[in-house]
């Protein structure tokens, strides 16, 4: 075994390889670029090296200064991680040559499974079934349409230069598909200057099912599967194992197909097969096909953790090392159910924009597994993945498991960014999903209910209001009066609502709230605030903001500035005049000229000292007084401007 | 050591004395509520119709949420003038501003347009004077137009009227209180001083104003046509005159400037006690309700009172077997040593002279005193006298007198004669002086007081020769009971400030711990005693 690598990556999975590093007693090597001096996986590790400028080609990709840092603290091996340099070959030939080890596969194998068509090549040699399709040079109609009907009908054209569906038709019938053809060529050719096509069969509710496989150079078993089919815009939003629906016999044949598939290149390491599945008729062990291979550990291994309980970082080490695969086929458990939800900071009302910002607040939900980079006062930087963490949730059953999850989400608080967090919870409690009907549509098509803005009840913004005011500790004396009570005005803002309340004390702990012309009775209890009763959620208090973390969601109040009152002081009249007596050195405006508050108009000089007079409000000039060179008295008008209509 | 109680609250007196309570209380809460109401709705809807706040509402925008507020004379010229002036159109107290306590004076608009009733005045300058005792900063919320001119002769030329304002604000200001006003409506006449004299000054743009005479006034005078604003409006006092310092927008934000004056003070609280961490009373202080009797003349224990305040119903009793109609003794009031005198039966020598004693003690000590009275007065008789009771109770009173540490006084019950002045009444100058609703005061009760007057008088027709029917006697007496009856409630005493209000039996304890802290933020001088007759 390895006693010191090198870990060519940062974030959640940089701090997931130190976590089992340390535990089987290797010593880690963080590398970091300018953005990341103080991030978490640089405090982790046992040492660090500095390796560049922020843009990942300046460091985490540069693959000299990573293996230079490698052989200059001791490494033996270096373990790349996902993304980045984890898939490049020629990355891996560069650390095999500086005597070091690759904690992955063999250079040739990354090579063979890079190229998408290559590889689909391979594997149909190998047996393992691959999507039909046609995707050839040969564009004749009719050689088309003989193409299609090996395919099997239904079929999807789709434009070789194609996007956002244009130029895409489904054809269900050969009879229709010189017709389809031909307005998909017309499309393609207006849209992308392009109209060569491709066939590929159409599935109609399209599963993303992948299977874990570890290969140690010889031999090969899977980890069973994970359902990656809850995806928006083809990105992962929430996967799962095992896969709804699966059967003993689809696991089977899938994993039978991916170990072939190790085992056709010689695979060694942590390795993934990616299937995508016909589920409209349940699943099928003849109807799913090979999509690609991923040589490298996903972000969504934690599932198959959860189901095994085995550590793949942990196999990844030992193989890597030189050891055999740790079990056999058989003595692999699938054991419950497991989710694994990413949280990022994006504005989902934005479009899933990724957010930057510094994280003000980052807690997680007590007893669960989230794996993550970042910390409380850490900054989401916009050179990397915004993902904040990965929160995994295991369960006896997948009921147990998905309810723990949406459990997890909603205890989860972040602030100083916007998230997807509520987006996440939604999800969560979708009946469809909770059903186990997922596909690769499901989010598309519910993208509305699932996005709404969480709702802001009186109880939320009272309780805001009252813990923003009088904090969640209450002083013996807190709101003491002899007789009558005194009624104290708050504000918060929502947006740009303003949101205007009075708050009365009836004694230590117990207040009323009166809102939008309601009056609300609220408790002091020792989770917070209880607005008539309930308890809307965890409450926190930054200098500028107040976040209430509700089941239904973040809603984050700003706390607006008191002093912001735009006082304009001298700003009432429109006439400029002399401080004192002097010499009108220039004058800066015409009249009819638009000025802004703080513009130049002109110099008076004076006690051998030039003065500047700027304009105190936004106006028009309607009249300069004086021309330059004229000698002035104290309080000589100099420049007037027009009335404003306030 | 921990106060053991003999309450039953599950005994028919218990329930009795509690519902007569509750009775007392709902009476004083009603006085309350016509306090804080101010000047009425009419008042109140066309002050709020100029854009203004409430005048209780900028106290508590004032002050840091959640604060406490220790109102001072909330009951001031109660039933006076015919009712025209409720709270006597000022809102006085101490609450927190930045954690710091501060006096605040807040002139009500919606009465009489904030003019000064000779009651106002008063108030005013008791507020000025506890503001002097403990050092607390003064923030005078000003929106008044000046003396009430039909009481001119009650407010103007005297020592204690309203020139005195503008007195101690010079003399506060010269011992280091800092004074701030803010300006939020109309500061007339001498009214303008308030402002003028204070250390920092906001002002109200549109709104508030600050002149020596008004528009109306200039323009009998000289002739002279001026808006109000621009003869002494916001914006012309901070640009043009200096008068005032920070233009506000509204009155929001001048609380808000306001706020952050304070917050400027650099100020810091001087050692004086040694407190402790708080513990609440291990007895209820609901229970005060069922265990003071109803009727004053029941006597009751008054250590049942003291288990209902003092931290965890502690209490290390002085001299427990001496004088004992005097209950003397140190314990904790939310974290604050104290040391209790409290009335527990007629004063007489022994008690006096314990009391002395004990008062010695914790001036020596520098521990402040807490007086609990409940008193009819010194024992009276030829045994007492003979054996010089004036003499010993001469000594209580010169250590209540002269000793310099902070006290206050709650009338718990009884407050009569010289038992008064024994027991730190207002002639005293506590710091505070609170009372419940059951309590009375007078020289004498109004049956003796009637039964003097009629013994005199039936020796006088005795001497004469008329004859005096016993029901000539109850009718002659009928009117020195009624007036007796009349003056000595709490609401007649605490409407011309007797004392500084009203107190619900049952926030005993907080109101005596917030009158400690105020009274703490002044260090605790060394006592110099006058002459004991000894």
């Amino acid at each position: 075994m390895f006693r010191k690598i090198l870990i060519a990556n940062r974030g959640e999975i940089a701090c997931r390889v130190i976590a089992t590093a340390r535990r089987l007693g290797i010593s880690t090597v963080a590398v970091f670029s300018d953005a990341d001096a103080a991030a978490l996986h640089v405090a982790l590790a046992d040492d660090s090296r500095h390796i560049g400028g922020a843009q990942p080609a300046d460091s985490y990709l540069r693959a000299d200064r990573i293996i230079q840092a490698a052989l200059a603290t001791g490494a033996e091996a270096i373990h790349p991680g996902y993304g980045f340099l984890s898939e490049n070959p020629d990355f891996v030939d560069q650390v095999t040559a500086a005597g070091l080890t690759f904690i992955g596969p063999s250079a040739d194998a990354i090579r063979a499974m890079g190229l998408k068509d290559a590889a689909k090549a391979l594997m149909e040699k190998a047996g393992v079934p691959v999507v039909p399709g046609y995707h050839g040079e040969d564009q004749e109609p009719d050689h088309l349409a003989v193409m299609a009907a090996e395919i099997g009908y239904p079929v999807l054209i789709k434009a070789v230069a194609g996007g956002g569906g244009k130029g895409m038709r489904r054809v269900d019938r050969a009879a229709d598909f010189a017709d389809a053809l031909a307005s998909a060529r017309a499309e393609a050719r207006t849209a992308f200057g392009n109209d060569a096509v491709l066939i590929e069969k159409y599935i109609d509710q399209p599963r993303h099912i992948e299977i874990q496989i570890f290969g140690d150079g010889t031999d090969a078993v899977h980890l069973h599967e994970r359902d990656c089919s809850l995806q928006r815009r083809h990105q992962k939003v929430i996967e799962e194992a095992p896969a709804p629906g699966m059967t003993p016999e689809m696991r089977a044949a899938m994993g039978e197909a991916a170990v072939r598939a190790a085992r056709a290149i010689g695979y060694r390491g942590a390795g993934t097969c990616e299937f995508i599945v016909d589920g409209s008729d349940g699943l099928r062990p003849d109807r799913f096909w090979f999509m690609e291979m991923n040589t490298r550990l996903q972000v969504e291994h934690p599932v198959t953790e959860a189901v095994t309980g085995i550590d793949l970082v942990e196999w990844q080490l030992r193989i890597a090392s030189g050891e055999p695969l740790p079990l056999t086929q058989a003595q692999i458990p699938l054991i419950g159910h497991a989710f694994e939800a990413r949280l990022y900071a994006e504005d989902v009302p934005a479009g899933f924009l990724p957010a930057t910002g510094r994280l003000d607040h980052l807690r997680f939900a007590d007893g669960i597994r989230a794996d993550t980079g970042v910390r409380s006062g850490d900054r989401i930087s916009p050179w990397y993945d915004p993902m904040i963490a990965k929160i995994v949730a295991h369960g006896p059953s997948r009921a147990a498991a998905l309810n723990r999850l949406a459990r997890a989400l909603e205890d989860t608080e972040v602030a100083g960014t916007v998230t997807n967090l509520a987006f996440l919870s939604r999800l969560a409690r979708h009946p469809g999903f909770a059903a186990g009907r997922v596909d690769t549509g499901l989010i598309a098509r519910d993208i509305a209910s699932l996005t709404d803005p969480a709702p802001v009840t009186p109880a939320i913004t009272a309780a805001a209001l009252l813990t923003a005011e009088l904090g969640t500790a209450a002083a013996p004396l807190q709101g003491f009066t002899l007789w009558s009570p005194l009624r104290r005005h708050a504000r918060l803002r929502l947006g740009a609502d303003e949101i205007a309340a009075a708050i009365t004390l009836d004694g230590p702990g117990r207040a009323r709230v009166e809102l939008a012309g309601a009056t609300l009775s609220a408790r002091l209890k020792p989770e917070g605030w209880e607005v008539e009763g309930t308890h809307p959620g965890r409450v926190l208090c930054l200098p500028d903001a107040v976040h209430v973390f509700a089941r239904s969601g973040t809603v984050r109040f700003t706390i607006p500035d008191p002093f912001d009152r735009g006082t304009d002081d001298g700003a009432t009249g429109g006439l400029t005049l002399s401080p004192m007596p002097g010499l009108v050195r220039e004058v800066a405006v015409r009249p009819g000229e638009r000025v802004e508050k703080g513009d130049r108009l002109a110099v008076i000089e004076a006690m051998k000292m030039e003065h500047v007079l700027t304009a105190a409000r936004d106006g028009t000039v309607a009249e300069v007084l004086v021309e330059p060179g004229a000698q002035v008295e104290a309080g000589a008008a100099l420049v007037r401007l027009e009335e404003t209509d306030g | 050591m921990k106060l053991a109680s003999r309450v039953l609250p599950s005994s028919e007196s218990f329930r009795r004395n509690r519902e007569a309570h509750l009775a007392l209380i709902a009476d004083i809460a009603r006085a309350a509520d016509l306090a804080a109401a101010g000047g009425g709705p009419a008042a109140q809807a066309r002050h709020a119709a100029r854009g203004k706040l409430p005048p209780r509402e900028r106290v508590a925008g004032l002050l840091d949420p959640g604060s406490p507020f220790l109102e001072i004379g909330a009951f001031a010229a109660h039933g006076m003038y015919d009712g025209a002036a409720p709270a006597a159109g000022v809102i006085a107290g101490i609450g927190r501003v930045h954690g710091a306590e501060v006096m605040v004076v807040c002139n009500d608009a919606t009465v009489k347009g904030g003019t000064y009733y000779p009651m106002t005045v008063k108030k005013h300058l008791r507020a000025q004077e506890i503001a002097a005792e403990c050092r607390l900063p003064c923030v005078y919320l000003v929106d008044s137009g000046g003396a009430n001119l039909p009481n001119q002769d009650e407010v103007f030329p005297d020592r204690d009227h309203f020139g005195r304002i503008f007195f101690n604000q010079a003399r506060m200001s010269a011992a280091g209180i800092p004074q701030i006003a803010v300006v939020m409506g109309s500061c007339t006449a001498g009214g303008a001083y308030v402002p003028a004299m204070s250390d920092v000054t906001i002002i109200v743009r549109d709104q508030g104003t600050i002149f020596l005479a008004g528009p109306p006034l200039v323009r009998a005078a000289t002739g002279e046509v001026v808006s109000a604003e621009d003869l002494g409006g916001g914006d012309v006092h901070t640009r043009l005159s200096g008068v005032a310092d920070y233009l506000a927008e509204d009155d929001a934000h001048a609380l808000i400037l306001a706020r952050r004056a304070l917050g400027n003070l650099n100020r810091t609280r001087p050692a004086t006690v040694q407190w402790q961490s708080p513990e609440d009373p291990a007895h209820d202080p609901e229970d005060i309700l069922g265990l003071v009797p109803a009727d004053l003349r029941t006597p009751w224990d008054i250590r049942e009172l003291i288990a209902r305040i003092t931290d965890g119903s502690r209490f290390d009793e002085f001299k427990p077997r001496f004088g004992e109609t005097l209950v003397t003794g140190f314990a904790h009031l939310m974290g604050c040593p104290v040391g209790i005198v409290a009335n527990n039966g007629v004063l007489f020598s022994e008690a006096a002279i314990k009391g002395a004693h004990f008062i010695e003690l914790c001036s020596q000590r520098a521990i402040p005193l807490i007086f609990l009275q409940n008193i009819t007065g010194f024992m009276v008789g030829r045994k007492y006298e003979n054996e010089g009771i004036a003499r010993h109770g001469a000594k209580m009173v010169t250590a209540v007198a002269t000793t310099a540490v902070p006290k206050i006084t709650m009338l718990v019950g009884g407050s009569f004669g010289a038992g008064n002045y024994g027991m730190a009444g207002r002639a005293y100058s506590p710091r505070f002086l609170w009372t419940w609703p059951n309590s009375r005061i007078s020289v004498m009760g109004g049956e003796q007081a009637a039964g003097v007057l009629a013994t005199v008088r039936g020796d006088a027709l005795a001497r004469a020769g008329t004859p005096w029917t016993p029901e000539d006697e109850a009718a002659f007496k009928r009117p020195t009971i009624e007036m007796f009856d009349r003056q000595s409630h709490p609401l007649y005493a605490s409407a011309r400030l007797w004392d500084d209000g009203i107190v619900d039996p049952r926030k005993t304890r907080e109101t005596l711990a917030l009158s400690l802290s105020a009274a703490l933020n002044a260090p605790i001088e060394p006592t110099r005693f006058g002459l004991f007759r000894m």
